[in-house]
C-alpha cells in the first residue's frame, strides 16, 4: 500500500515530470537515496508506468483533431475484437477508448488540415468494421489537459 | 510549424515512450553521437514539438478506479458564462481534462473518481452546478489504448 511520503513523492513529480531525483528528494524533504528507493519501488509495484513526452502535434503540422464517437453493430460476436484490431492499424489514430454507456469507442484522429482528414475518414475509417453510427466531435482547445491526478 | 526529418522523428519516438532516456542512449540506438541527438531534441523543445513530459501513472493503483467522460452542453441561457464556465470546471481536482469541442457538445470532460459513489458525488456536487451547465451525457472507460501516431 501507498504512504503519505509515497503519495508526496507523486504529487511532486506529477506536478515536475522532468525533475531529477536528487531535485524531487528535496523538494519532499527525504536523501536522494531514500526517494530513489521508493521511486524504484513504485516502478516494480506497477504504481509508476514510465515517462513520456508530450508531443504537440499542431507544431507538427497536425492542425485538425477529431473525436469520433462510434456505435457498433454488435449483432455480431466479434464486432468488438474485429474493430479494435482494425482502427489500432490507422496512423492517424491517436488514442481508442472503449466505453460503457452511449458510445460504444472513440477515437480520436488528426490529420494535417481538412482535406488530409477527408482523406482519413472516407478511406480508412469508414472501411473499419461492423460500424453502426459515428458522431464526430471537432477539437477547438484544450483548456486543460495536464492529467494531474488527484492524489 | 518546423519541418522535421527521420532522424527527429525517430528521435521523437524513442522519446514518446521513454522520455527520461539519455541522449547518449538514444545516439547509440540511432548511431548518432551524444551532442548530435540533444541538439536535435532542444531544437524539437524551442520549437514546441516537444511540450514537455508527463508522469504517466496507473490510476487503479492509487484507488481511483473509475474513469468517466462526460459531454457536457451548455444551457442555453448560459451562454454568456462561457468563461467562468471554463474558468470553474478547470479548476476541480477530479477534472482530468477539459476540452473545447464542437459538435454534439460543448465541453468534453475526462473525470476520474475512486468509484461509482465517489464519481456520482463529484457529477451532482461539482459539475451539475458548474455555471452555465446543461445536458450531461455519461460514458464510462472500459479500456484506453494511447498509440504514438504518424510519426
Amino acid at each position: 500500500m501507498l504512504d503519505d511520503v509515497d503519495r508526496r513523492i507523486l504529487r511532486q513529480f506529477q506536478a515536475a515530470p522532468e525533475m531529477s531525483v536528487a531535485q524531487l528528494a528535496e523538494r519532499c524533504f527525504l536523501t536522494t537515496a531514500s526517494c530513489w528507493r521508493r521511486l524504484e519501488k513504485l516502478e516494480s509495484s506497477g504504481v509508476i508506468l514510465g515517462h513520456e513526452a508530450v508531443v504537440d502535434w499542431q507544431a507538427l503540422g497536425f492542425g485538425v483533431e477529431v473525436s469520433l464517437r462510434i456505435t457498433l453493430d454488435k449483432t455480431q460476436s466479434s464486432a468488438f475484437d474485429d474493430f479494435l484490431t482494425k482502427a489500432r492499424d490507422v496512423p492517424e489514430v491517436l488514442e481508442v477508448q472503449t466505453f460503457l454507456g452511449r458510445v460504444d469507442v472513440r477515437l480520436l484522429v488528426i490529420a494535417r488540415d481538412m482535406a488530409h482528414y477527408q482523406d482519413v475518414y472516407r478511406s480508412q475509417i469508414l472501411s473499419l468494421p461492423h460500424i453502426a453510427d459515428i458522431e464526430a466531435l471537432m477539437h477547438i482547445a484544450r483548456l486543460k489537459s495536464d492529467e494531474v491526478l488527484p492524489i | 510549424m518546423i519541418e522535421t526529418d527521420e532522424i527527429d522523428r525517430r528521435i521523437l519516438r524513442i522519446l514518446v515512450r521513454d522520455a527520461r532516456k539519455s541522449s547518449k542512449a538514444i545516439g547509440e540506438d540511432l548511431g548518432l553521437s551524444q551532442p548530435a541527438v540533444w541538439r536535435r531534441i532542444r531544437r524539437l523543445k524551442d520549437c514546441g514539438v516537444i511540450r514537455g513530459q508527463r508522469l504517466c501513472l496507473k490510476s487503479e493503483k492509487l484507488g481511483l478506479g473509475v474513469m468517466v467522460f462526460l459531454g457536457v452542453k451548455l444551457a442555453a441561457k448560459g451562454r454568456g458564462s462561457i468563461e467562468s464556465f471554463e474558468r470553474a470546471v478547470s479548476a476541480i481536482p477530479e477534472v482530468l481534462s477539459v476540452e473545447h469541442v464542437l459538435g454534439l457538445y460543448d465541453y468534453r470532460l475526462k473525470v476520474v473518481a475512486r468509484d461509482i459513489p465517489d464519481f456520482e458525488r463529484v457529477l451532482r456536487r461539482r459539475i451539475m452546478t458548474l455555471p452555465g451547465a446543461g445536458q450531461v451525457e455519461a460514458n464510462v472507460l472500459l479500456s484506453e489504448e494511447r498509440k504514438y501516431g504518424p510519426l
